[in-house]
């Protein structure tokens, strides 16, 4: 494979531990940015530390990164102080202050560069800085190994929000959850919330410089969204969204240098690649979470409607024969009284014939033995549901059916017995035909 | 009314308190003490401003004038001795949190910064939770619970807070007959431990059978004091005007309450 | 594979050796890595071009290579950096970018900037401030909507489509660079986000800012992904390509106007067109459903309409200054108006003057770049209205407040004072009370109020000759007698009627209002008079201070 064989340690795996290292660093905060609602804060910060750089550019008149880190920093928690003046003494709901904020303070970063720019002489390759491909590039020595500069920043900056979001795990959680509550028993809201900023602003600034943007916003988000969706719980999701921040990383630079290749060209991207991954990765929790999936909600529901127009099938049957055992039981007279489409009904059809609760005899369907009894059993249900609601609840007769057609779906046995009990064993229903009496079937069935 | 000399600063007094928005008034002159020890339903007809007072007390809105005081202080000096339930629909349910986890919060104060949550404080919790009838739910994600379960949470937290007034907006709305039962036995236990409760209800007919001292709020204060003398008709009708099926259920309730003594 | 292949692949773009110098420009560095990140324009394009050089197509007025930060910054954000160039001036616009500090203009070129004398200032004037109009107009309803933010979305998601709509038609021998190509792209994907989003929002327990987030970021990376790709393509030459979409305010032509101007006036016409529907959409859409109008549809015309104004704005502006013109303009707006019909013209005309006004300044100062001009422009009308907006600012309602507190102070010390009055047992009491006044102390256990409140009160009535202080007593003056006896007697009147009326009661109190006459029914009022007059005040006074039996105040004049 033609990975493997250009695998150099030496540089993918540098780029590697820089990905793994930003994105492990920035899920961590993202949950709480996502449980907060603020996950646009992280977009917002990303864009409007600029003047930031700026000034601390014109005041230091130095490249050090020192003040440029700081001054990105203080103007990340100004975008945030700034959002939370605008929203809460001008009464502008939270996205639109924010996006008033942060595209103001970029302009001004933009007008602010543009006097700069006279005194910055830079050629083209310096821009490459912030490419992830070239971490490996530009080194540090530290007890005697070389480790690249970024992957440095990036490790202590993780260090420090993984200490944070331990720390302040309970803290963080109650102030989310409920900041009034977190106010009143003397954990500040107010506080945590500006502890929080000073660390996206300072993890934004770190992995924007050795990684660029893209990744820092969309492994603000994407990730702990994910884990959001598979989790019930605080921990586990933090836990789930680091695990799945790492594979999004190792396996966007694996896709950055392969998926090019079967079209042909030479790698791309690997940060662009890293949020595809994770994309991707929010995908499919999305369709395929085992309990807030889309595709297992919705596979859920047509199980159940199946489930119930199987139920209606059989019932039907019986009434149908209850009032003429010759009566017209054809598959399609069948389906356009139940107002069923025709996919369902052969489906259910198939089905219970599986199930042998009906069988075809000269194209019309009759009721088995067991099917009988399931039959029997709902049309129970349903006249007890009625004559219960009519004498109990006061519900006019003619109204009634409805309701006890979404009843009868969900009333087993001993329900039933305590329905039988209340209407103090009554025979007929509110329209007069007979309740089926309960009888126990041999029959080799479960009543699902 | 002070009786016991331990508590015999008033758990909660407002004094002339009156609140606007804009031009509008929506507190006026409201004036009252709350005996300690007492469960005391706040009533009254819509935009009466019962939640405006409630934030008034817990200083998230600022009076127009008038002064608050929770055990003889203002309430940013007391506030650990108060607990709040909050109404239901003030929370994201879809948090991921149980409801262990949720009740467990009411124990923060007293575990301190940055210690982690020991087995003793979940201990507490369900046992707390165990006391309000679903400890067996404790593991449940809180948006799996039923409206009467997420109630039962807010309550239990509550009682692990350990405070001594609690102020509760609306405990008993939309909540099944059950809860409401397991509600209203939980307050007075809490009474009896010398507790104070602030509720705000909106069920008439149940005001003399829960509550000991009522407050008829109707953008100011047209009776306070022990349900027996306060909560009469004549006052019901200055607090509700003239709608009459109301009095009467509630005379009935009155009348089913003096033969059930 | 060879050694060169592994140089190829992890260190594409390198063209030079930087890094031996590298370190001390690290700081510069990061501002450019900055601006082009996060302008959505990735770095590159700069360096892909070999020379160092961004194409702009067409004349270009600029001389790009030669600044060197110019160049660096792609062209995005080069949209927003460059100056309006005046007047084609080869000589001016050479200096637009070098001047050390800011040039003022003279006389001769403001006017000409302010007449619109000169084709290029003209176009690019009329461009911004209709763009700025249509945007902001759009903007309002999104606003209000509670999706300001749909706009970042939405134009960060365009990327994947410009680009693989370059690729594909590229790869079927059509002329990537086509302007319709790379909008329609661009349209597709940027729809194809927002619908992501509603998806998102609407079917999974994910919260809207979460959904946005999220498709912004994985929309744009992909983006950049693809955009790494077009550039090795062999008959790609793309560089420049998102000069198209993404910012050339500095050079826009007649065309552009065109497009710009038509895009413009279809959103203007659609706004005001649906305006009814899309108010109700934005104020509930529930009951719009119930109502039988299609919310579905209506929402997506709406979105419909963000896409075009984006989608131009940004071929015209720019990104940011995008999001900016759909969301500030329309922010500012809200301060000034309560009523929705008012807010979308005033949120026109602030967009509309701020595309003007914007573009002019970055035309008569040479060193300020239109775009950002633009957006600092809408910044300051933005700061302006929140904080002195007639209907919402925070002054006004600041002032609202004090106001209000001021008269409720006056209203309880003139009825604490009358009541005093009123209280006062015998016949020499009270004319001693009236005489010489009332002791502070009385009036200080009358309610809960602080003594330095209560004393400021006592020296704002004095001023208004209501009240007269004298060491330690207070006393009404003749006026205040009379303002005093109407403001207990309305009082009086109002807590009846809370009483009497109880179950409309809430909706109807008005006491700031300035007589009860002015709200109330004179028969309520009669009626309520006659009770007042029967039994006294139904209410029981506070428990903090003593009981006292209140009689009937005597009606004004009597």
């Amino acid at each position: 494979m033609h990975l493997w064989q250009h695998w150099s340690w030496q540089i993918d795996g540098w780029i590697i531990a820089a990905g793994v290292l930003c994105a492990v660093a920035s899920s961590l905060l993202g949950n709480f940015l996502v449980l907060r609602r603020m996950s646009m804060l992280g977009d917002a910060i990303t864009h409007a530390i600029l003047p930031g750089l700026a000034v601390a550019f014109f005041i230091s008149s130095s490249r050090s990164s020192v003040p440029m880190f700081l001054g990105a920093v203080i103007v990340g928690v100004l975008t945030a102080l700034f959002t939370e003046w605008v929203r809460r003494f001008g009464h502008v709901d939270e996205g639109a202050s924010m996006g008033v904020v942060f595209t103001s303070l970029f302009a001004l970063g933009l007008v602010l560069i543009v006097q700069a720019a006279d005194n910055v002489d830079l050629d083209a390759g310096c821009v490459l800085y912030g490419a992830i491909e070239l971490t490996w590039l530009d080194t540090v020595s530290v007890a005697g190994a070389e480790i690249p500069r970024a992957v440095l920043v990036l490790g202590v900056v993780t260090v420090i929000n993984a200490l944070f979001v331990t720390l302040f795990f309970k803290e963080l959680k109650l102030s989310s959850f409920d900041p009034s509550l977190a106010t009143t028993t003397g954990f500040s809201a107010g506080l945590l919330h500006y502890l929080l900023m000073v660390l996206v602003a300072v993890t934004a600034v770190a992995s924007f410089e050795s990684v660029g943007s893209i990744l820092v916003v969309a492994m603000f988000i994407v990730p702990p969204a994910t884990a959001y969706m598979l989790a019930d719980r605080l921990a586990p999701m933090i836990w789930i969204s680091v695990f799945l921040a790492t594979v999004a990383a190792v396996s966007g630079h694996v896709l950055a240098i392969e998926v090019p290749r079967w079209f042909g060209y030479r790698s791309t991207t690997t940060a662009g690649m890293m949020a595809v991954a994770a994309g991707a990765l929010l995908a499919l929790a999305i369709l395929f979470s085992p309990r807030h999936g889309v595709l297992v909600k919705f596979l859920r529901r047509r199980r159940l409607a199946w489930k119930i127009l199987a139920d209606d099938t059989v019932a039907l049957l019986y009434r149908l024969q209850e009032r003429d055992p010759e009566a017209a039981t054809d598959p399609n007279t069948l389906r356009g009284l139940l107002l069923a489409d025709q996919f369902s009904f052969r489906l259910v059809l198939a089905w219970l014939r599986r199930r042998h609760y009906i069988q075809r005899h000269d194209g019309q369907l009759r009721l088995t033995r067991p099917g009988r009894h399931i039959a029997r059993q709902l049309v129970r249900s349903h006249r007890l549901w009625e004559q219960y609601l009519t004498s109990f609840a006061n519900i006019d007769a003619a109204r009634v059916h409805d309701k006890a057609e979404r009843l009868e779906h969900f009333t087993d046995r001993s329900l039933r017995d305590e329905l039988d009990a209340a209407t103090e064993g009554a025979e007929q229903d509110p329209h007069g035909s007979p309740i089926p009496v309960e009888r126990s079937e041999p029959g080799n069935h479960s009543d699902s | 009314m002070s009786s016991d000399p331990a508590a015999a600063t008033l758990p909660l007094s407002v004094h002339d308190l009156t609140v606007a928005y804009d031009r509008k008034p929506v507190l006026w002159d409201v004036g009252f003490d709350v005996p300690p020890g007492s469960l005391v339903g706040v009533v009254g007809p819509n935009g009466a401003g019962k939640s405006t007072l409630l934030q008034a007390v817990m200083d998230l809105l600022s009076p127009a004038s008038g002064r608050i005081e929770v055990f003889g202080a203002p309430y940013r000096k007391m506030r650990h001795r108060v607990g709040y339930v909050p109404q239901r629909e003030s929370v994201d349910w879809d948090f991921p949190v149980d409801a262990l986890d949720v009740v467990t919060m009411g124990l923060y104060r007293r575990i301190g910064w940055c210690l982690p949550v020991r087995q003793k404080h979940r201990d507490l919790a369900i046992e707390a939770l165990d006391r309000v009838g679903i400890a067996d739910l404790a593991r449940r994600q809180i948006s799996q619970l039923s409206g009467g379960q997420q109630q039962r949470t807010f309550l239990a937290r509550a009682l692990v807070q350990d405070a001594d007034l609690y102020l509760m907006d609306e405990p008993f709305a939309a909540v099944d007959a059950a809860t409401e039962r397991a509600i209203i036995d939980i307050l007075r236990e809490m009474k009896n431990r010398n507790k104070t409760s602030v509720v705000i209800h909106h069920d008439l007919q149940s005001v003399p059978e829960y509550f000991d001292y009522v407050v008829l709020l109707n953008m100011r204060i047209v009776a306070h004091g022990p349900v027996a003398e306060t909560f009469t008709p004549e006052n019901l009708q200055k607090t509700y005007g003239g709608r009459l099926t109301l009095l009467d259920e509630v005379a009935e309730a009155m009348r089913r309450r003096e033969r059930s003594l | 594979m060879s050694g060169d292949d592994r140089t190829l692949r992890t260190q594409p773009r390198v063209q030079r050796e930087p890094f031996s110098a590298s370190r001390r420009l690290r700081g510069a560095a990061l501002i450019l890595v900055l601006c082009c990140n996060l302008s959505t324009s990735p770095c590159v394009f700069a360096h892909y071009s070999p020379s160092g050089r961004v194409g702009l197509s067409g004349p270009e007025r600029v001389s790009w290579s030669a600044r060197p930060i110019a160049a660096l910054l792609s062209p995005a954000l080069a949209g927003e950096l460059l100056t309006v160039d005046t007047a084609g001036d080869p000589s001016r616009s050479d200096r637009s970018l070098a001047g050390r500090s800011l040039d003022w203009p003279t006389w001769r070129q403001l006017r000409r900037v302010l007449l619109l004398q000169d084709y290029n200032t003209r176009v690019v004037v009329l461009g911004t401030t209709l763009l700025g109009c249509a945007a902001a107009m759009v903007g309002s309803f999104t606003l209000l909507r509670k999706r300001a933010l749909m706009g970042d979305a939405l134009s960060h998601a365009t990327l994947p489509g410009i680009a693989l709509a370059f690729i594909l038609a590229t790869l079927y021998g059509g002329d990537g660079k086509a302007l319709p190509v790379l909008l329609v792209g661009a349209t597709i994907s940027g729809l194809l986000g927002v619908a992501t989003i509603l998806v998102l929002r609407s079917l999974t327990r994910l919260k809207e800012d979460t959904a946005i987030g999220a498709v912004l970021s994985v929309y744009f990376g992909a983006g950049v992904a693809l955009l790494s790709i077009v550039q090795q393509m062999r008959e790609g030459n793309a560089a420049g390509l998102e000069s198209f979409i993404y910012g050339k305010t500095a050079s826009m032509g007649r065309a552009d106007i065109r497009l710009i101007a038509t895009a413009a006036a279809a959103c203007i016409a659609g706004c005001v067109l649906l305006f009814k529907e899309l108010k109700l959409l934005c104020f509930d859409d529930a009951f719009a459903g119930s109502r039988g109008f299609p919310v579905r549809r209506l929402d997506i015309t709406l979105m419909a309409l963000v896409v075009i104004v984006t989608i131009v704005g940004l071929q015209a502006v720019g990104l940011i200054l995008m999001i900016a013109l759909l969301i500030i303009p329309a922010a500012a707006a809200r301060f000034w108006t309560e009523r929705l019909g008012r807010m979308f013209l005033i949120s026109g005309a602030l967009g509309a003057a701020s595309g003007w006004l914007g573009a002019s300044v970055s035309a008569v100062f040479s060193k300020l770049p239109s775009g950002a001009m633009i957006v600092l422009v809408c910044t300051a009308m933005f700061a302006f209205s929140m904080a002195f907006g007639s209907a919402r600012g925070v002054a006004v309602r600041a002032f609202k407040r004090r106001r209000l507190n001021r008269s409720i102070d006056r209203q309880h010390l003139l009825r604490g004072l009358y009541e005093l009055l009123e209280e006062s047992s015998t016949a020499d009491d009270a004319n001693a009370q009236r005489h010489e006044g009332v002791r502070l102390e009385a009036l200080l256990r009358k309610r809960s109020w602080s003594r330095p409140r209560l004393l400021r009160q006592i020296r704002r009535c004095q001023d208004d000759l209501l009240v007269q202080a004298r060491g330690n007593r207070v006393r009404l003056t003749r006026r205040g007698v009379i303002e005093a006896r109407r403001l207990t007697r309305q009082h009086r009147l109002w807590e009846l009627f809370l009483i009497h009326y109880a179950d409309v009661a809430p909706s109807h109190v008005d006491r700031d209002a300035d007589a009860i006459e002015h709200v109330l029914e004179p028969e309520i009022i009669e009626e309520l008079e006659a009770i007042l007059s029967r039994s006294g005040p139904a209410l029981p006074a506070s428990p903090h201070r003593l009981d006292q039996p209140d009689p009937v105040p005597p009606a004004e004049g009597s």
